[in-house]
């Protein structure tokens, strides 16, 4: 009886997996062995591992990474205030509303925020620094990247920070810890799980972002994302794009298994 | 810990509020401006609105949208729940953690590849681009998401009333639909919603697999905001503002009201 139950529930559900889990996963891996011309062919690995691909790789893993250190450099003290302040979860939802926003519209407003004759612009000039080029620049990419991605670090470290048990503060301060030293040695190791999945939550969407670069990076910063978009989409290079997709997929279970929880 | 914020905390709280909002209301003031630039608000008007509502490319675009939103939220319910039940009734821990694994793939992965990898599997199988193909993958990434809000329901659930149905002699369906199912209607209303959101805000999947002539509201958006600045859009994000947030506060209830549900969720 109980067997028969199981398997009447598994079978959609192990087709869904089949079908746009595991086959997905497989196809590409399979086209990234193919040229535009569909013969097999190890040319994609090969032309990954030439100096411009591999240094587009690395730029995009560096802004990546960039994304991500100044996300949590702002997200972790905003969460860490917003658990101190009264009506907590209304400012916390507060925080999150922004991110139900389409982020599509979120970059756009930038297109005006950071344009030539735009309010950025106005506040340098009255400052007497003068007009600049904010858009299509890395500025631009970086500010809008992080700005989309604040709620979605600021989140798992509030929820850790609440978790925390409080006593231990209590008890670090009882014992003659000065504020820093209790920051350091109790509350980050603590939260330190809230921070992984952040940065989870962070760095594989800044990997492959393509819409932000295009919008207001111009073609100056090309990301993974916006490779496999290239090939897919524009140049029809499917093969190119799959093996970039590959390295994609690698990356990330590589980030996975780093950010994995401790239990 | 019960220490109140100072004056330093405070300023930064509101700098970082700020932020977070100042772009989305320089989109909205934008909205009601005579200009047709970004910059300069010039006086008032609701042309831009008039513009939108007027435009029936655009509303079918919406109808688009809403159509597949609330058909792949629906269908990936039916198929989350059951998955939450599998995943439930497999009593082997370590099928279960694989099938959990298997499971959140799809959340965690980057957009560009679902869209990528889902675009090769509908060419192909011969799905055509379009309408169906956007539903499907909407559907295919929204299940993870509803298995995730369905299944600590059903492990907060005592075994002991299921075995209780059965003994009192309601047959399996009974059981599923007068004990199970009510039990864990939060978490599917939680688990709706989640996939309604995930479809009305996906961007990057869509824009692999539709294909020319159909259009969601993300892409058309896209494709409007990559020629420039129109305040159109700037009227078509205030309108999807609002909408959001009723939105927001419709789940913020439901979640309210079944506290115990699964916590708040973010969109994609």
């Amino acid at each position: 009886m109980q067997i028969r139950t199981r398997n009447l529930y598994l079978i959609p559900y192990l087709t869904w997996i089949l079908l746009f889990v595991v086959a997905p996963i497989l196809l590409i891996v399979y086209y990234s062995f193919f040229n535009v011309d569909g013969q097999f062919t190890l040319g994609n690995y090969q032309k990954f591992f030439t100096p411009v691909y591999l240094k587009m790789t690395l730029s995009s893993f560096w802004y990546a990474l960039l994304i991500t250190i100044i996300s949590l450099l702002i997200a972790y003290p905003t969460a860490y205030w917003l658990t101190k302040t009264k009506h907590k979860q209304l400012w916390l939802l507060l925080i999150i509303l922004p991110s139900w926003i389409n982020l599509l519209l979120k970059a756009y407003a930038f297109l005006g925020i950071f344009g030539t004759y735009g309010p950025t612009n106005k506040l340098l000039e009255s400052l007497g620094i003068g007009t600049q080029q904010i858009l299509f620049t890395d500025f631009s990419f970086l500010f809008v990247s992080v700005y989309i991605f604040i709620p979605f670090m600021i989140l798992p470290i509030y929820n850790a920070l609440e978790e925390m048990n409080h006593s231990l503060l209590d008890a670090a301060n009882d014992l003659g810890a000065s504020q820093w030293t209790t920051f350091r040695r109790v509350i980050f190791p603590l939260t330190l799980d809230g921070v992984k999945s952040g940065c989870q939550a962070v760095f594989i969407p800044a990997l492959s972002l393509f819409m932000i670069t295009r919008l207001v990076a111009g073609n100056r910063v090309i990301t993974l994302g916006t490779a496999i978009e290239q090939h897919f989409l524009v140049t029809q290079d499917w093969g190119m794009g799959a093996t970039i997709a590959v390295f994609l997929i690698i990356a990330m279970a590589f980030i996975m298994m780093l950010t994995r929880k401790r239990k | 810990m019960k220490k109140k914020n100072g004056l330093g905390p405070k300023i930064y709280l509101a700098i970082v509020f700020v932020i977070l909002y100042a772009p989305i209301f320089y989109l909205m003031v934008y909205s009601f401006s005579s200009g047709d630039k970004m910059y300069n608000f010039e006086g008032f008007t609701l042309n831009h609105y008039k513009e939108v509502l007027q435009d029936t490319r655009l509303l079918i675009i919406v109808l688009n949208t809403l159509v597949i939103a609330l058909l792949s939220a629906a269908l990936s319910t039916i198929l989350g729940v059951c998955g939450a039940l599998a995943i439930y009734y497999v009593r082997k821990l370590r099928t279960q953690n694989s099938l959990l694994t298997l499971n959140n793939v799809l959340i965690v992965s980057s957009d560009v590849v679902i869209g990528a990898s889902f675009l090769l599997l509908f060419t192909i199988v011969g799905v055509k681009l379009g309408f169906v193909s956007v539903l499907l993958s909407h559907i295919a990434f929204s299940v993870p998401i509803v298995v995730l809000m369905v299944l600590p329901k059903l492990n907060e659930m005592s075994p002991t009333l299921i075995d209780a149905a059965r003994d009192l002699g309601a047959s399996r369906w009974d059981t599923l639909s007068k004990v199970i199912l009510p039990f864990i209607t939060p978490g599917i209303f939680a688990g709706f919603f989640m996939a309604l959101t995930y479809s009305l805000d996906d961007f990057a999947v869509t824009f692999f697999v539709t294909g020319n002539g159909f259009s969601t509201l993300s892409v058309e958006i896209y494709s409007r905001a990559r020629q420039g600045i129109s305040l159109s859009i700037n009227a078509l994000s205030t309108l999807i503002f609002f909408a959001t947030m009723m939105m927001v506060i419709g789940y913020y209830f439901i979640a309210k009201r079944n506290q115990r549900g699964a916590g708040m969720g973010v969109g994609k």
